[in-house]
Formats: structure tokens, sequence, C-alpha cells
């Protein structure tokens, strides 16, 4: 196990493999994306209650749940750069943050979109609505507090400690519909217990939410990949790189 | 492992336990604060100030909806199946707004204990059905988890 890890402390490796992943998986992402965004918006049913307006579901959701997960990759990321110094997750949690905040907002902008017809106002402080807005001020925290240093250590710890705090964020928002009386309503998709969507809708939904998976693990490593230039644009490989691409 | 990393993974594991403590202290200390709205049941029960800007929310009672002929006030009950609180508006519903689906008034209580809302936001739940489905169920003899009715 140890070796692999090591590799994953080089930058050209990194660099180089970021770009093999991402040579199958954009593709794959964009097909998923367009394929679930035909079928949720065509080719399901409406809904009984709520008629074409859930239609939406298949963006907000998926934005949401990669918006908690991928807090979780840039905690994990910052803890690993933490404990072992490494640089290279360091650049992870650097990247992921300002995707994850690209997702919590689409989600609460949807919602907001989604709350007018339904619910009858664009925007409602309750529990679930304001955990994730505070979702995305730890998700702009971690960008504004890298940038905040000079000294590109110091930033690292800093944001590494910042992520781990608001790691706590998480599971209120998963749970806050249940622990509170709150507008948003409950969970349709359940770990335990039955799913109360339908399984003409819920299909399209399932493969938007591993649309949005591929989405952001495409946008962390094309984050990355930047990130990585930007850092080692004295090193020999970069210069290598540039000048081989200046000849193509 | 290097006790050095160790060192910093019982850091790490610091960090994550103890600002979790701390915020399901806070939590815990303001989890009646948190909560959107009151149920029908506390408010029966006293617990919701009069004379000042609250939010109840339930179920629309079934029958309970009456509109006004030549305006657009209407009055109807709330209630969580423990205990029924009267409403009162004047204005537009949202759509989803029926009898029978979650509803949530915001207003004030007045000294009968009737909510003079100044707002209705419809509450809709987790479940989510075409309408030939729910039609189906309805004329059915068994519910959408497949008990008897």
């Amino acid at each position: 196990m140890w070796p692999i890890f090591h590799k994953f402390g080089s930058p050209p490796w990194l660099y180089a493999i970021a770009g093999a992943i991402l040579r199958w998986l954009l593709p794959i992402t964009l097909l998923a994306l367009v394929t679930g965004m035909v079928w949720g918006l065509l080719f399901t049913p409406s809904e009984n209650v709520q008629g074409n307006s859930y239609r939406i579901i298949y963006i907000h959701v998926p934005a949401a749940v990669v918006a908690l997960a991928g807090y979780y990759v840039m905690a994990l990321a910052g803890a690993v750069s933490l404990i072992w110094r490494m640089k290279m997750a360091d650049v992870a949690m650097k990247a992921a943050a300002p995707v994850g905040a690209a997702l919590t907002f689409v989600a609460l902008f949807t919602g907001a979109i989604w709350g007018k017809p339904t619910w009858g106002t664009w925007w409602v402080w309750d529990a679930r609505i304001t955990s994730m807005l505070i979702l995305l001020f730890l998700y702009l925290g971690v960008v504004a507090l890298y940038e905040a240093f000079d000294n590109k250590e110091a930033a690292g710890k800093a944001c590494a400690v910042l992520s781990l705090v608001g790691m706590v964020n998480i599971p209120i928002i998963y749970k806050s519909v249940d622990w509170w009386y709150s507008l948003h309503q409950g969970a349709s998709i359940k770990f335990t217990g039955e799913t109360s969507i339908h399984p003409s809708m819920l299909y399209p939904l399932l493969l938007m939410i591993a649309a949005f998976y591929a989405l952001f693990t495409c946008a962390l490593l094309l984050n990355m990949r930047a990130e990585l230039l930007q850092r080692e644009q004295r090193t020999q490989w970069v210069q290598k790189l540039l000048s081989k691409d200046v000849v193509n | 492992m290097h006790p050095v990393r160790k060192q910093r993974l019982y850091l790490v594991l610091f960090i994550a336990l103890f600002s979790s403590i701390a915020v399901g202290l806070v939590v815990y200390a303001l989890r009646g604060n948190i909560n959107l709205f009151y149920p029908p049941a506390e408010v029966a029960a006293g617990k919701a100030p009069t004379g000042q800007p609250i939010r109840v929310g339930g179920m629309v009672l079934e029958d309970s909806l009456q509109r006004a002929p030549d305006s657009l006030a209407i009055r109807f009950k709330l209630t969580d199946y423990e205990a029924a609180v009267d409403v009162v508006y004047v204005g537009i519903l949202p759509d989803l707004f029926a009898e029978g689906q979650g509803a949530v008034a915001s207003g004030v209580l007045n000294e009968e204990g009737v909510l003079e809302a100044t707002e209705i936001l419809a509450k809709h739940d987790e479940n989510y059905m075409p309408p030939e489905v729910t039609h189906a169920l309805e004329n059915s003899a068994y519910d959408e988890k497949g008990n008897a009715k």
C-alpha cells in the first residue's frame, strides 16, 4: 500500500494520472448528465401533487448530496495533509473547496426556485436551509482563508483545521429535517427503510446523483491539475511540459 | 506509525471530537429555538406565546376549510391529530395548499387561541408518485406499502 501512497506525493505522476482519468471520465460524465437530464425532464411522469415543478429535483438533490459528500473529501484531504504533511493532499483540499461551494450554491438556488411554487416562499429560515447556508459559508471560508495567508504551509494548516471543525455540520444538515420541525420535507431516499419515490422517477434521479459525483471528480481533478502547474511552474517537468505544448 | 505523525493524528481526532461536542451542546441548548414552528398540541397546551409572531405547522384538517363568499378570507384548522388550532387568513394561498396536506401558518395567536395568520406556506411530504399510480391506489384495496386498507 505504501508505495502507491508515496506515488501520490509526486506532482508529475499525479498530474499525469489525473489527466489519464479525465480522458475517459469527462465523456462518461457528460453522457450521464445529458442522459439523466433528458430522462428526468422528458420521460418521467408528472407528480401527483406538484405537477411538473418537481422535476427540478433532478438538479437540486444531486447537487445537495454531492455538496455534502464533497465536504468529507475536503476534510479528509485536510486531515491527511495535517498528519502526513502531504503536499498533494493540500492541493486536493484547496481544489475541492470552490467545487463544493458551487454545488452548495446550486442546491440553495434550485431549492429557492422550487420553494416558490410549492411552499409559497423563496426562503425560510428552517434548520435544513440555514445549515446548508452555513455549509456554503464554510466552503467559501476555506477558499478565503487559503488566500489570506502568504505562507502556503500555514494556509494549508489553517484550512485543514477549519475543514475538520466544519465537518460536524454535515450530519446536522442530513438529520436536520428529523431532529427539528422544518418546512423542508424528510429524506425520500433512505439508507434504511423504503424509498418513497416511485421507481419511474427514482432511476433517473439515481443516475443524476452518480453523474454529479462524476462531475465533482472531474472538476476536482481539473482544479488539482491547474493548482499543480501553478505551484510547480519553476520545476523541470512543468517547463518540459510547456515547451512540448509549444512545439505541438 | 511515526510518533510525530501519531501525535498529529490524535490532534486531528481531538479537533473533530471536541468541535462536535461543542456544536452538539450548542444545538442541544437551542433545540427549541431551531424548530421552525409549534405543533398544534404545544399550542393547545399553552406553550406558544400569545400576542407575538409565531408559526404553527401541521396538517390542514379535512372538511375544516371555510372560504368567505365575497373576499379572500379563509378559516381552517391545523392539526397534528392530538389537538387542532383555528387559523384565520386573508390572502392568496400557495398552490399546494389543500385539506389533508401539510401547512405552516405564521401569525399572532389572539386571546381566543385563534391564529391570525399573515402568511401561509404549504408543506409537502417526501412521497413522489405519478398521478396515475395515485389514482390506481385510491381505487385499490391496498395502499402503496401493499397493506390492506
